[in-house]
């Protein structure tokens, strides 16, 4: 372990021997894409019609988020991130990251945080919510939330990918994506994703889609450079 | 005959086991194989006031009465457990309904040893009233070498339960637009009878279909799950009923409101005869509306969904 992080030192020396290296030592980039290939299951159109306040919000009916998919078989909502190569440093992030319903939706999709890292859950609708994740390693909470209350403050300590809930309005599903690492991203406006500031060295990319699993690519980051990773998973109709 | 019935027979079982092993193949998780590893009695403790339980004292009794169900790995797969509905309590998450901590908290000693001799309203799970104090305290022990949880963590602390203030018809009229307000009624229905807009879409924890409590069935004697007096229908809403729809309020309803909340809810068991329905009948089972004490000039909002109860 420890020659490893020799070398990984002795790598970083060599390839910025400038008064530079600082600022460019933490410079390696992965970034790529996330599509599908095949025919993802049709997502549908949710009645909300038993919420009156949720549905006056959407001028057209919000389409089931199981799948997200954008043009050229982008695949949205997929959790990328570093699962082997980069010791997790056991810094927690502190900047806020929040989980908001609204319009009986979750926003985002899926909230990825750093294991320990404390998020808010808001609720910015007029009924009341509860917010029910079901985890399976970490310990299960089930709190009410109506309109006008405060930001529930949580957090996790072990790393899972976990279910969220409202009883009340049962169309409405998201997750956490709890990681031990702070290298992650959830792909995007057409399945982009961006895990800047990696030291060189060795790497295990890992993605995760709530529906179709997770795929593995190994990256090596030399120095200040941008690598290309790019995932595709298989859809499946059903 | 006995060979057909022999074919019938491994066919049946062929079925039961084959749907078993597709889901699991479906989960891509490696089947377990071989037979399952002895069960380690690691010595835990229970402590129900001047009581001891030692988790080594209740392994005969836990294979007789308990395992049957809830397994004799504490998972819920017992021999029975498919029959059930509700499921029994799976002991290796160590999710508990009945408690009076927090939600996501471990109960306290007092709270399992309680359900045990309660037993679960509406559930296969009975009143264990024959057992003694200590064969009680000994199995609230056993209970805990399932799960790291209980070496690892502390129970939660018990919420704080102010005196119950008298019943009048301000409390219940104030209890009645928490329960408004607080939207009980999307399950639990506007007249308390589980019949609300989402009642029919509510799962457990583990994806099975669950019902919200109907208040208004049951006779003067119905019962709650968690315990039948106002002390423990105020922990039932404050805690949440861990492992199923019903979420704690402890965040967002004050003490004294929440004695409020528990008068309305009494009266929603029409046929219990009660000081909250005593004192409802003396109104002439009229519910007055809610009127803000503090000056508050904006409009009350809008009571269009009222629910009803005690009528």
């Amino acid at each position: 372990m420890r020659t490893k992080q020799m070398l990984l030192t002795l790598s970083t020396l060599f390839v910025c021997p400038s008064l530079m290296c600082p600022s460019l030592m933490f410079a390696g980039t992965v970034s790529g894409k996330v599509t599908y290939t095949g025919t993802p299951a049709h997502q549908k159109p949710i009645d909300m019609s038993k919420e009156p306040s949720c549905a006056k919000q959407h001028a057209t009916p919000v389409i089931t988020e199981t799948v997200v998919t954008g043009a050229n078989n982008a695949l949205d909502n997929v959790v990328v991130y570093v699962s082997s190569g980069a010791p997790d440093d056991g810094q927690v992030p502190t900047q806020a990251i929040t989980y908001t319903q609204k319009g009986c939706q979750y926003i985002p999709h899926v909230l990825a945080m750093h294991v320990n890292q404390e998020f808010d859950i808001v609720n910015d609708d007029q009924t009341s919510h509860n917010i029910h994740p079901l985890p399976k390693v970490n310990i299960e909470w089930n709190k009410s939330q109506p309109p006008g209350t405060a930001p529930i403050k949580e957090k996790y300590d072990k790393p899972e990918f976990i279910e969220v809930k409202c009883n009340i309005h049962p169309w409405m599903h998201g997750y956490f994506a709890v990681l031990k690492t702070s290298h992650y991203d959830v792909s995007k406006d057409g399945g982009d994703f961006k895990l800047p500031n990696l030291p060189p060295g060795k790497y295990t990319i890992t993605a995760w889609h709530e529906k179709y699993g997770t795929q593995t690519a190994d990256v090596t980051i030399t120095g200040n450079e941008t690598k290309d990773v790019n995932f595709t998973f298989k859809a499946t109709a059903y | 005959m006995r060979f057909i019935s022999a074919i019938l027979f491994t066919a049946i079982l062929g079925f039961v086991f084959g749907t078993g092993f597709t889901a699991r193949a479906f989960a891509q998780e490696a089947p377990d194989v071989g037979p399952k590893p002895p069960l380690v009695v690691k010595p835990m403790e229970s402590h129900i006031g001047n009581i001891t339980g030692h988790s080594a004292d209740a392994k005969s009794d836990y294979r007789r009465y308990c395992a049957g169900c809830h397994g004799d790995y504490g998972d819920a797969n017992g021999e029975n457990a498919v029959w059930l509905d509700p499921k029994p309590r799976d002991f290796t998450i160590a999710t508990f309904k009945c408690r009076s901590t927090l939600t996501g908290t471990l109960p306290t000693d007092e709270d399992l040893f309680n359900t045990i001799g309660r037993g679960l309203t509406n559930s296969n799970m009975p009143i264990w009233n024959t057992f003694t104090k200590q064969q009680r305290a000994d199995l609230v022990a056993y209970i805990k070498i399932f799960s790291p949880r209980w070496e690892h963590e502390k129970a939660g602390e018990p919420i704080k339960i102010p005196a119950e203030p008298p019943v009048t018809v301000e409390s219940i009229s104030h209890g009645k637009a928490l329960f408004t307000k607080l939207e009980c009624w999307k399950c639990h229905g506007p007249h308390g009878e589980g019949d609300g807009p989402s009642a029919s879409t509510l799962t457990d924890s583990k994806d099975n279909p669950i019902r919200p409590y109907n208040f208004a069935a049951g006779g003067s004697d119905s019962r709650f799950k968690c315990g039948n007096s106002n002390q423990d229908i105020y922990k039932i809403f404050m805690t949440g009923v861990d492992g199923t729809p019903m979420p704690s309020f402890a965040d967002v309803i004050q003490p004294n409101d929440a004695w409020d909340l528990v008068h309305f809810l009494r009266t929603l068991q029409v046929n219990r005869h009660g000081k909250e329905n005593e004192v409802l009948a003396a109104a002439h089972g009229v519910i007055p509306p809610y009127v803000e004490k503090s000056p508050a000039p904006a409009a009350a909002p809008a009571d269009n969904k009222s629910p009803g109860g005690g009528h």
